[in-house]
């Protein structure tokens, strides 16, 4: 537990995405099964422990130090997991020499599972006197269900495909078929045992995925080998279903299933399908208009959608692909032949929240072209190609499939705030929140934020805008600053949305620094008029 | 103590006034926020010496802290004493005796008409190789600092954190490792304990730091081998420019200067700090800290109450920090204790 706990606090302090793989890995190598396995469920999410209540850290606090010393603690740290596991002292039997030792992450999660309701604070309060404040800062996070390190689940898999040298995807692959303490996994990973064989499990199984097309490239394509289809605006989603199991999944293998209970409803077949889930609502005719991105950002709030939400926000699944149809493996066929059999397959169980992504049909590119130039739908990001003798592999192979986004949109926009970035960038502003105008009552206009952003620019660049910053500061707020309205950055972005979280009341989707616009004048900048007319309609 | 007999209130010898605490019948401040004619001063830090009094009584140490610090003019008079010897200054026997906070620190025990109030200034209990211990004085009136009275500050074992710095340096062995230290106390303690921990390779250090472990030197702590970074040469200049010499390296600087410009020239700067407010992790991570080391040159919540147990005063007053928690326990202790609130302390020690 001691060692595990050490893990989860450096890792809450490390923002750099290397140096925590470095970390887990490090953990992983030295550290014996079974606790590694329940250190990786831990940061994975799939250990199921029971739940403390803030009700009973909240009482031990109070038997411990008083009520009035604990919340002048407790308001002084902000944290009750945390004030806990600092004031925490061993009871008196504790300390008179009956110390128990400090357990093994292990020992907390068999205990744990076999213990009753009534004997989980004994146990709690058994372990906190043996542990010290490291330690029971862990176990209390651990029992509140709220590790907030920082680290994904995907972000672990990698940590483990690391540890073996191996392909993320491999690791994906055989993921859903393993359980806590993942002792095949490990056995894999490091030689020992050959790969676990899901077989025709309802596991998740990685997904194939796109790069990013230069236009100069398309020239070199033959345009009779690719096939083409919308890229929808939603999120990328893998169905997986056999008889008695439905699981929804996220592009990074993590469950969506409980939050979309209205997808889960029609999942009756067996079945792998790769496809975008989206907010889609039929008209009269039936026709399926999808939603902007904003509408499912509703949906993708809510981990328990209440009967009104499924209502306003009904969702659908648009399929790109197949992976497995009524128990059979058909990856390793070319795409037309897939599609051959999704087209076929859905025919004869057309339902409803569900429909086929359709092809978009040309000869020449500059044919594909003028149709990408075209369409200015809100659902559609861009173009997918995917050549029609390609199998379904699992990672980002070049060549295969590519995704040609819809021309990039502009605004000029003007800088407002900068902040510090992490690791090699501490030291620079290079996180930039920028504004467009807007007529006050007064007659006057003021800058209102409309986006983030800290990529887009060289390194070159970012030396200059940083001491553009500092040079040009009106105000500090820990590690952001406040600048004067003085510079002007071309913002590109792909799409623009309605939203009620900004002030301004936009939203953009990926903004990035195209251009650094040292020659025009702030108050040349873009009003906030001209980004709404911007959203596309729904 | 001798026989006259004892003032009633002892707020009658010992006040509180906007410039700071003022001893009566002695006519001096006790570590005055503002200039004044006469003072007695703790110890050499920022808030507790200033400049611009016309005469200082502090220790040897600390006067030649303070020359270092704040020039050799900025104060009329400076009177260096050593650690137990009595002075009288007006009617009041004055003395200072080790408060093991940082080199030279004092308590002040004073001493009218057969009371005694002692002013604790800023102390630790623990063992620290660059200042004598803390020695507890029975007194009517004990006077103490509660900068970290709150039952979550317990400072774990100092080599404890420092195992912790060297295993950082183990896992990231490419990278600079920047630790933000206060400059006078903090900076040489953590060189020392690095040495104990058999850390024998150079120690840089932020300009800024050199004078006061040039003082240490003399007082004669040996910090092994240090050197200012300007000293490694000017860094390779490129895009993002980086400094070779530092990769592994371990660097003190003012905590001010984490993420500051001045850190470019190192490799993968990862940035540590080495404070009793660590171990709040809101706090650590407020600074963009990604090493927090809990080393404090302040008593922790379990030092404070054992002092208190260890002076067996007649009643406690309770100085800059988080009064409230510190005056409910004594109380608790059975002994009377109220907030002092002196002018001019700033909130964050170290």
């Amino acid at each position: 537990m001691q060692r595990f706990a050490a893990l989860l606090d450096s890792l809450a302090f490390q923002p750099a995405r290397n140096a925590k793989l470095r970390l887990m890995t490090e953990y992983m190598c030295t550290t014996p099964d079974p606790d590694r396995g329940f250190a990786l469920a831990a940061l994975t999410g799939t250990l199921n422990l029971p739940n403390a209540k803030p009700a009973l850290l909240r009482e031990f606090g109070v038997q411990r130090l008083g009520e009035t010393l604990f919340v002048l603690s407790y308001d002084y740290v902000g944290d009750l997991a945390e004030t806990l596991a600092l004031i925490w002292q061993p009871s008196d039997t504790a300390s008179a020499g009956q110390n128990q030792p400090a357990p093994s992450l292990s020992e907390v999660v068999e205990r744990l599972r076999a213990a009753s309701k009534r004997e989980t604070p004994q146990l709690l309060e058994q372990w906190l006197d043996a542990l010290d404040s490291t330690g029971r800062w862990a176990l209390l996070k651990l029992l509140t269900r709220d590790l907030r390190v920082g680290v994904s689940a995907r972000l672990a898999k990698q940590a483990i495909a690391d540890l073996g040298k191996r392909d993320i995807v491999d690791v994906e692959e055989v993921w859903h078929a393993l359980q806590p303490p993942y002792q095949a996994l490990f056995d894999w990973i490091e030689g020992r045992a050959p790969r676990p064989d899901p077989g025709a499990a309802p596991v998740f199984r990685p997904l194939m995925l796109a790069t990013a097309l230069e236009d100069a490239e398309l020239a070199g394509l033959d345009p009779a080998a690719y096939r083409a289809e919308w890229k929808w605006d939603g999120i990328r989603v893998q169905l997986v279903a056999t008889a008695g199991h439905r699981h929804i999944f996220s592009r990074a293998a993590e469950q969506a299933t409980t939050a979309f209970p209205d997808i889960i409803e029609i999942m009756d077949f067996n079945a792998v399908l790769d496809g975008e889930l989206l907010v889609a609502r039929p008209d009269e005719s039936g026709t399926v208009h999808v939603a902007p991105f904003n509408d499912l950002q509703q949906r993708l709030n809510r981990k328990q959608p209440n009967p009104k939400l499924l209502q306003d926000y009904p969702a659908h699944v648009r399929l790109y692909d197949a992976l497995m149809i009524d128990g059979e493996d058909i990856r390793a066929l070319p795409f037309d032949e897939r599609r051959t059999r999704l087209e076929a397959w859905y025919a004869a169980r057309p339902r409803p929240r569900l429909d086929l992504s359709p092809l978009v049909h040309f000869g020449t590119w500059e044919e594909l072209a003028a149709i990408r130039a075209g369409t200015r739908e809100a659902g559609i990001e861009g173009l997918m190609l995917k050549r029609g003798d390609s199998p379904y592999v699992a990672g980002r192979p070049r060549g295969p499939w590519f995704k040609w986004k819809r021309a990039a949109l502009t605004a000029d926009c003007v800088l407002m705030y900068a902040q510090r970035g992490h690791g090699k960038r501490s030291s620079y502003y290079s996180d930039y929140t920028f504004g467009c105008w807007r007529p006050t009552n007064g007659g006057t206009a003021e800058l209102v934020p409309v986006g983030k952003a800290y990529f887009g620019f060289t390194d070159a660049e970012l030396i200059k805008l940083d001491k553009w910053v500092r040079d040009h500061t009106t105000n500090r707020f820990g590690p952001v600053r406040e600048v004067e309205p003085g510079l002007v950055l071309e913002i590109a972005f792909d799409s623009i949305h309605r939203s009620t979280r900004h002030k301004s009341g936009v939203a953009m989707r990926f903004p990035r620094v195209h251009r650094i616009r040292w020659d025009k004048p702030p108050e040349e900048a873009d009003e906030l008029a001209t980004l709404e007319r911007m959203i596309a309609a729904p | 103590m001798n026989a006259s007999p004892a003032p009633a209130d002892p707020r009658s010898w010992l006040t509180t006034t906007p410039k700071g605490l003022y001893c009566v019948p002695g006519g001096f401040f006790i570590d005055p926020a503002w200039p004044v004619a006469k003072a007695v001063i703790t110890h050499g830090h920022g808030d507790h010496a200033r400049p611009g009094h016309g005469a200082v009584l502090a220790t040897r140490e600390t006067v030649e802290i303070i020359r270092t610090r704040l020039g050799p003019d900025t104060i009329g008079s400076l009177q260096g004493v050593k650690y137990g010897e009595t002075t009288r200054i007006g009617d009041v026997d004055v003395r200072l005796v080790p408060a093991g906070h940082i080199l030279g620190s004092a308590q002040i025990v004073l001493e009218w008409r057969g009371a005694r109030i002692v002013v604790s200034g800023d102390f630790k209990r623990r063992a620290d190789p660059t200042s004598p211990p803390f020695e507890p004085i029975a007194c009517d009136v004990f006077v103490t600092e509660a900068t970290f009275a709150l039952p979550v500050f317990r400072h774990p074992p100092d080599m404890q954190e420092i195992a912790r710095l060297l295993g950082s340096l183990r896992t990231f062995p490419d990278r600079c490792h920047l630790v933000g230290v206060y400059a006078l106390g903090k900076c040489q303690r953590v060189i020392r304990l690095l040495r104990a921990a058999g850390y024998d390779r150079r120690i840089w250090l932020h300009g800024g730091l050199m004078a006061m472990c040039e003082v240490y030197r003399r007082a004669g702590i040996d910090l092994g081998d240090i050197a200012a970074v300007s000293e490694a040469g000017p860094a390779r200049r490129n895009d993002l420019f980086q400094h070779e010499t530092f990769r592994g390296a371990i660097v003190l600087c003012p905590p001010s200067a984490l993420g500051d410009r001045w850190t470019r020239r190192f490799p993968e700067p990862l940035p540590a700090a080495a404070s009793g407010w660590m171990r709040v992790r809101a706090r650590a991570r407020q600074r963009g800290v990604e090493l927090p080391l809990v080393i404090s040159d302040h008593a922790d919540w379990d030092e404070l109450i054992q002092t208190v147990r260890d002076v067996q005063p007649g009643m406690v007053w309770v100085t800059h920090g988080r009064e409230d928690a510190l005056v409910h326990q004594v109380q608790t202790m059975g002994i009377p204790a109220e907030a002092l609130h002196v002018a001019g302390r700033e909130e964050e020690g170290s």
